[in-house]
């Protein structure tokens, strides 16, 4: 290292808010330090005069610590675990502990060797937007080498690339008030507020509460800032209206009060137990307050991103917090009086001090030496900072310092309130940015992210906005005055950009620098937004926090500009970054989507049945018996079984809405294309659903079980779509009408006994058996070992066919029941595969077919759109556009050749035409094998398609390089009279 | 001043001094024979095929804040042609290609990169109208190729395979698929059009539309009158204030679209994925961030923010689908204002008022289709006719029922 | 976002299910001209403001009419689509 031995950051004793009677080990690049509990890596770093921590993004450059708290634009580095790691964690937010292990990130080979850093020395010719310049020729050179060199060179820490099992979790939280942030306005708004008897959530960002008590320690109410933070914590402990909630950023503001958190559970615990990692918090408040202080910035001067340059308020906060002496000669580098104090506090602790103030008027009565009117032109020491140079109207002087700590001014954190697209106005005497009143409805800023920089204004203020807060509330205030304490003045002149060779840097995270924004400028990207985009400036993992106000001002500058005409970026959430696993917790795995399993499923999986997704529901795909090598050979044996003997299906997932009700009938006419008040009690019908649109939405039989009440089966796909449409018509365009619609879906189980021997099988089962006389559509009520149950004759397989129906609890006995009855006819369960086999062979239509696009006229049912009446979607169905023959519709299509495969998703073509977009003439929706038929079948749709009955046309699946003939026909294949279910 | 690499060699010699201005910032003249309203993609491709295919040069683009300023600057960036409907298939074949020669023909590079787009499929059924897709786009002259669940493994071995919520069964590959820089797509397009003379004026609304005896005569905005024989609307979310200026209700409801991106990482998503039944979407860029996104919020919104249920959705199924990300933090999300149209697909159409002409729609898709728009809707200005390859995006398909409904999910509102 | 629903009380967005425009209430009459259905279900005013927009309350199955700003997502006022008088049947 180039730091000469005596220098360097230092732990001084006396200092610090960390516990050294915990030593713990932890690991940087493979070397172990020591550091103490209430440490972060950025600070036990720093105590052992570690210095160098990252390497910037775009030239490499070696970096280290800015700050002490979340806006780090720097020090990032990757956490590792056993086959896992944490990429772009903040040093200084990572709590130390035991055993932690930690890696520098963006180099190669090492950290103080990165040869990645020959960037830096190409800088000249990577100025802002050169990309966009050239890397144009040749044009194949930009995929295959450019793009992959730049990719390579940029990005920061590196995913494992394993799945991340941690466990995570998300909360709901709801309050009266939100107090986000815990420093001086924060507990006080919080103490007013929960003695007031609100229920109060405070959160804050730092794992331990107090934010500038704990770093400053400025005297409050007689004692040391730490020590009445403390008490008033102790205080809010004891209150059972209060949660407090340490390392909880609020990332977001939302609408209606909404906000989100995160919390850092786990992050800081060597072994975390039970405990998740993080848990993402959607807290709903009806007040909030941001108290989240403020943002200290820095000045850009050429060479200002050396490790050892630091903001004054991080230099501070490291020997107030965590005892650390940032380095033995400390220049301080400010613009206004903020930074005085932290110039004492570093000079008791030890440094040797020295104040350069750009400011010509600036007071020069220290114990240490100050320059006024003075700015720092330049620093040198490659991996660590060991002089500067300073230049006043005397000239240009040298000092070996080991660590400058500038303060530029300081920033409100006021990003939230800027969430909902509010624009903060600026502040001339703050030089800052301050927010406006109800940027976001019900949050109120107070303190520092409201401008008050005083510790005496941050506590009365938090006090004034708790009462407010209560007033809104309803609630009356309890007797509570802000404690003492000492003034301090905070003037400011803006000092934005120190002119000279070398490039200053605005984004350290980014690398952007002064020249950037001027070039930016220059090209006349004008607009912030532009000038944003262009250089990157803001984009990086601090989010511009560190630097954007600077950028503006240097933008402003440069366009002849103020600052407030040329505007602000728009601050978005999240305000500090959310690990994606986080605010995805739960989604895992299965956890994605809720499962729905059919009463039948235990037994389905008893019977090794594959089950497949169909929606949220899991169903069989085909209930393999030994022998069976494929899921063909199951499913012909299962197709051949119901076409032989019976089958038994669950079809439960089908939606099921009951409607009673003396209008129910006109009620169904109006939903449905076809007539339903005209259908007997004690008989179902087939009924069309179109979407008021003209399309079809939806199909399915609705049975009329009594002179006013029905019930209605939806596909399972459209089930809740469906619930919700007859919802609004109900709603809408019923209002006055007398019927009441619910689903049942999960309240029946019901099953379909398909086959020769369907009506043998119920025999067996029923109290009272079924004779020839239950017509085909018919349905009624009936006993089944002494339940009730309800009997439907309809059939999807074209077989004689029933469904029955039991409430659902008798479920899992009654399949188990059906099943092995059914085996005793040599009959058994089938899935859905065969289920699809047994439909395409008699050409009833799914969603592969009605899939949003078709009309009644496309599949042929263009005459169950009743004349005599209104329906939902006639009106539309009449579009031209929507029926005619350039409409492609519904054909079977069976093969030339029958051992060859239909191929769905295949093309159609004429015969002899090129298999070009502009020849195709429709498309294969289904296929499958027909054991029945001996032939492969096909559904789809072709132009004109019901007038080309037996025109062979050419199937086409480039995918699958399947090609062939097929002839067109009716799309009922199997006992196109219908015999078989009517018998 | 044309881009190379040599000259950024040179100017990196000579310390950057001798750039010249991207694009001039000149006042509006009173009069144009042709205004476009909105600086956004369509807008600026439409100047500059006005210019470059037709010869127009007397045109200015009117944007009310700066260039470049709505979704082409907030999108995740996605250029494809994978459609299947013959009306959208061509057109955005056609928009492909000239993605593909866009760096020459603008001397501008907007990175466009071909790392191949892959949407994954869960179920038959969904394989099934994959292949179909697949099929049009061959037959379209486009590339696609069906990969089977080892087929996606290969590419993408990081996916969880052993997710059992929705398991992956292939994928319909298609190679050109990518993505692009795109603020550089505008900004290319804008600096191309400027050096053929096209005025972009901004920081300049629209605050009214002249029409006499049924003929579009100007326009009022903030900065003066200006008149023009010709007037195109091609303002994205905001169609239904501009449409309203000239007595017009739109097929368009406003909704707002999020997106994501992390912090930078180094290169770990080498394609485009498309998570179907998640609703999710992701690649990296070259600087690293994964950019990824979800459906829209549903609601009609103009606030380009959006709230947490959709966040939280998004980045659940990015966690069934590849948990490696869990890691990587989310680093901002923005909103987008798209313009959606009943059917899903867009509007390049004359309309009622003679001289006005209307380029929206583009719902959530507009991205890709900046060059095509470009290009039909500079051919229907210029000649009044439709480009054969947007002959389908008309006003009226609604009212007549010729619909382009990729998704299927109705010519009503919102259901897609 | 949070909206009222009158019979349940303040509820997260993930309870409701949004639909569009309240355009959707004023069905023409069968026999209206193409127009009328064309700007039933497809034109909308669109408006960047104050609008009015349907929105189903899942868990309770009640269609609400919504009236809220589309530019500041406050909410003015909720109403069910049918009077809750009017639940004939129910």
């Amino acid at each position: 290292m180039s730091t000469p031995p005596n220098a360097g950051p230092v732990r001084v004793a006396g200092y610090g808010l960390i516990d050294r009677s915990e030593p713990l080990r932890f690991s940087f690049d493979g070397v172990e330090y020591g550091g103490c509990r209430g440490d972060t890596v950025a600070s036990a770093l720093l105590a052992n005069g570690v210095r160098l921590m990252g390497r910037s993004f775009k030239y490499h450059r070696p970096r280290g610590v800015l700050t002490a708290g979340a806006e780090e634009p720097n020090a990032l580095v990757t956490v590792i675990e056993d086959g896992q790691q944490t990429p772009n964690v903040r040093a200084t937010v990572q709590e130390l502990f035991g055993g932690l292990r930690v890696a520098s990130q963006n180099r190669w080979p090492s950290l103080s060797l990165d040869l990645m850093a020959v960037n830096d020395l190409a800088a000249p010719f990577l100025a802002a937007g050169f990309y966009y310049k050239t890397f144009m020729w040749p044009r194949a050179f930009w995929e295959k080498l450019y793009e992959p060199l730049i990719r390579r060179a940029a990005g920061l820490g590196r995913l494992s690339g394993r799945h991340d099992d941690a466990p995570y979790e998300k909360a709901y939280a709801f309050c009266d008030l939100l107090v986000i942030g815990a420093g001086p306005a924060g507990l006080m708004a919080a103490l007013a507020a929960g003695r007031a008897g609100a229920d109060v959530i405070l959160a804050e960002e730092d794992s331990r509460m107090g934010g500038r008590l704990l770093s400053e320690q400025p005297v409050v109410g007689g004692r040391p800032g730490p020590e009445w933070a403390e008490t008033v914590l102790a205080e809010l402990a004891t209150m059972p209206n209060i949660r407090l909630m340490p390392r909880t950023t609020v990332t977001g503001a939302y609408d209606h009060g909404t906000f989100g958190a995160l919390e850092r559970v786990g992050l800081h615990l060597a072994e975390t137990g039970p405990l998740p990692r993080e848990c993402f918090w959607r807290i709903v408040a009806k007040r909030a307050i941001l108290a989240a202080g403020a943002l200290e910035r820095p000045v850009a001067f050429p060479d200002n991103d050396r490790p050892g340059v630091m903001l004054a308020s991080a230099a501070l906060a490291y020997l107030n917090r965590w005892g650390v002496l940032a380095g033995r000669r400390i220049a301080v580098f400010a613009n206004n009086d903020g930074a005085r104090a932290t110039a004492r506090a570093l000079q008791a602790a030890g440094a040797e001090v020295m104040l350069i103030d750009s400011r010509p008027n600036a007071s020069a009565l220290e114990d240490f030496r100050v320059w006024r009117g003075a700015q720092v032109t330049g620093t040198r020491g490659r991996l660590g900072l060991r002089e500067i140079t300073l230049t006043d109207s005397a000239g240009s002087v040298t000092l070996e310092v080991d660590c400058l700590a500038v303060s530029g001014g300081w920033n409100p954190t006021l990003h939230l309130a800027c969430h909902m697209n509010g624009r903060p106005e600026w502040d001339a005497a703050l030089a800052a940015f301050v927010p406006r009143p109800d940027m976001v409805p019900g949050l109120e800023a107070a303190g520092a992210a409201r401008g008050l920089f005083d510790t005496a204004a941050c506590l009365a203020d938090g006090l004034r906005a708790a009462r407010e807060a209560l007033a809104d509330l309803g609630l009356k205030p309890a007797a509570l005055e802000a404690p003492e304490t000492a003034d301090q003045p905070y003037a400011i002149e803006p000092l934005w950009a120190v002119p000279g060779r070398g490039r200053a840097w605005l984004d350290l995270a980014n690398d952007v620098t002064v020249k950037d924004v001027t070039l930016a400028a220059a090209e006349n990207f004008r607009s912030v937004e532009h000038m944003k985009r262009y250089t990157t400036q803001g984009m990086a993992p601090d989010q511009g926090r560190n630097s954007n106000v600077a950028a503006l001002a240097v933008l402003a500058d440069a366009t002849g500009r103020g600052i407030p005409e040329t505007g602000t970026t728009t601050f978005r959430p999240p305000y500090s970054p959310v690990s994606i696993a986080a605010m995805g917790a739960g989604g895992r795995a299965e956890g994605f989507q809720p499962q729905r399993f059919m009463t039948s499923h235990q037994a389905s999986v008893a019977r090794h049945a594959p089950m497949i997704e169909a929606g949220l529901w899991y169903r069989p795909s085909y209930f393999p018996l030994p022998g069976e090598a494929t899921w063909r050979d199951a499913c012909d044996r299962e197709v051949a079984m119901v076409r032989g003997s019976v089958g038994v299906c669950d079809v439960s997932t089908l939606g099921k809405i009951d409607i009673q009700g003396p209008d129910a009938a006109r009620f169904l006419d109006f939903v449905y294309t076809n007539t339903f008040s005209t259908l007997p009690v004690g008989r179902v019908r087939y009924g069309l659903m179109l979407r008021e649109d003209g399309h079809v939405m939806d199909d399915g039989t609705t049975a009329r079980l009594g002179e006013t009440h029905y019930l209605m089966t939806t596909t399972t796909a459209a089930a809740g779509q469906v619930m919700r449409h007859l919802d609004f018509v109900r709603q809408a365009h019923c209002a006055d009408w007398d019927v009441a619609l619910i689903s049942v879906t999960e309240q029946w189980a019901q099953f379909a006994v398909a086959g020769p021997k369907a009506r043998d099988l119920l025999n067996t089962m029923l109290d009272e058996p079924l004779t020839g006389d239950f017509p085909f559509m018919g349905c009624g009520p009936l006993r089944l070992m002494g339940v009730e149950a309800r009997l439907f004759r309809i059939s999807f397989s074209g077989e004689l066919g029933y469904e029955i129906a039991v409430p659902a609890r008798y479920g899992a006995a009654l399949f188990r029941d059906l099943c092995a009855r059914a085996e005793t006819f040599g009959g058994g369960p089938y899935g859905l595969e065969a289920l699809n086999v047994l439909r395409i062979e008699k050409g009833f239509v799914t969603h592969a077919e009605i899939h949003g696009r078709v009309t009644a006229f496309d599949i042929g049912m263009a005459r169950m759109i009743a004349a005599g009446k209104d329906c939902i979607g006639k009106a539309a169905a009449a579009r031209p556009g929507l029926s005619g023959a350039e409409r492609e519709q519904l054909v079977g299509l069976k093969p030339a050749s029958p051992q060859t495969p239909v191929s769905a998703g295949a093309h159609l073509f004429a015969a002899a035409d090129p298999a070009v977009r502009k020849h195709s003439q429709g498309y294969v929706t289904s296929a499958c094998w027909s054991p029945t038929l001996g032939s492969w079948l096909g559904l789809g749709f072709l132009r004109n398609g019901r007038a080309r009955t037996g025109e062979m046309v050419r199937m086409v699946d480039h995918l699958r390089g399947a090609e062939m003939l097929c002839e067109v026909c009716h799309p009922v294949f199997h006992d196109p009279e219908g015999g078989k279910m009517r018998g | 001043m044309r881009y190379s690499g040599w000259r950024v060699i040179a100017e990196g010699l000579r310390g950057q001094r001798g750039w010249a201005p991207v694009w001039r910032d000149p006042a509006p003249k009173a009069e144009y024979d042709t205004v476009i309203i909105g600086g956004g993609g369509h807008g600026l491709s439409t100047a500059w095929y006005l210019a470059k295919n037709h010869g127009l040069t007397d045109v200015a683009v009117l944007e009310k804040g700066y260039l470049g300023g709505g979704n082409v600057g907030r999108n995740t960036t996605i250029v494809r042609a994978n459609y299947f409907l013959p009306g959208n298939s061509e057109f955005y074949s056609h928009s492909l290609k000239l993605w593909e020669g866009l760096e020459a023909e603008l001397n501008y590079n907007v990175m466009h990169s071909q790392r191949g787009l892959i949407n994954l499929f869960h179920s038959d059924g969904q394989r099934d109208a994959f292949v179909r897709r697949g099929n049009a786009m061959i037959n379209q002259g486009d590339d696609a190729v069906l990969l089977d669940r080892e087929g996606v493994r290969e590419m993408l071995p990081y996916l969880d395979y052993g997710q059992t919520r929705f398991p992956i069964h292939g994928g319909l590959l298609h190679p050109r698929g990518g993505t692009a820089r795109h603020d550089a797509v505008a900004w290319g397009y804008a600096r191309a059009a400027d050096r053929r003379g096209v005025d972009l004026v901004q920081n300049c609304e629209v605050t009214g539309i002249d029409i006499m005896n049924g003929r579009v005569t100007g326009v009022q905005t903030t900065r003066g009158a200006i008149r023009a024989r010709r007037v195109g609307i091609i303002t994205a979310g905001r169609s239904g204030q501009v449409a309203a200026m000239a007595g017009m209700r739109l097929p368009v409801e406003s909704h707002i679209l999020q997106a994501f991106v992390t912090e930078g990482l180094k290169p770990c998503i080498d394609h485009v994925i498309s998570f179907g039944m998640g609703h999710f979407y992701i690649s990296q860029s070259d600087k690293g961030g994964l950019v990824f996104g979800g459906d829209l919020d549903f609601y009609a919104s103009y606030a380009q923010r959006g709230n947490l249920p959709m966040v939280e959705h998004v980045m659940e199924a990015g966690m069934t689908l590849m948990p490696m990300i869990g890691r990587a933090k989310v680093l901002r999300s923005w909103g987008g204002i798209m313009d959606m149209t009943p059917d899903g697909s867009p509007i390049i159409d004359r309309t009622p008022v003679e001289g006005l002409f209307i380029d929206c729609g583009w719902n959530y898709g507009g991205f890709k289709a900046v060059p095509a728009s470009g290009w039909c809707m500079a051919h229907l200005m210029a000649t009044g006719e439709s480009h054969d390859y947007a002959r389908r995006f008309r006003l009226d398909r609604f009212a007549t029922g010729h619909l382009l409904d990729e998704e299927g999910t109705g010519s009503q509102h919102n259901l897609h | 976002m949070r909206i009222t629903c009158p019979l349940c009380g303040t509820r997260d967005r993930r309870e409701y299910t949004y639909y569009g425009s309240d355009d959707y209430l004023n069905r023409p009459a069968p026999d209206a001209p193409p127009q009328a259905w064309d700007d039933h279900l497809h034109n909308r005013d669109n408006p960047a403001g104050r609008t009015r927009d349907l929105w189903y309350h899942d868990p309770c199955g009640t269609w609400l009419a919504v009236t809220r700003d589309t530019v500041t997502h406050a909410v003015h006022g909720v109403d069910p689509v049918m009077p809750v008088s009017g639940r004939g049947g129910a």
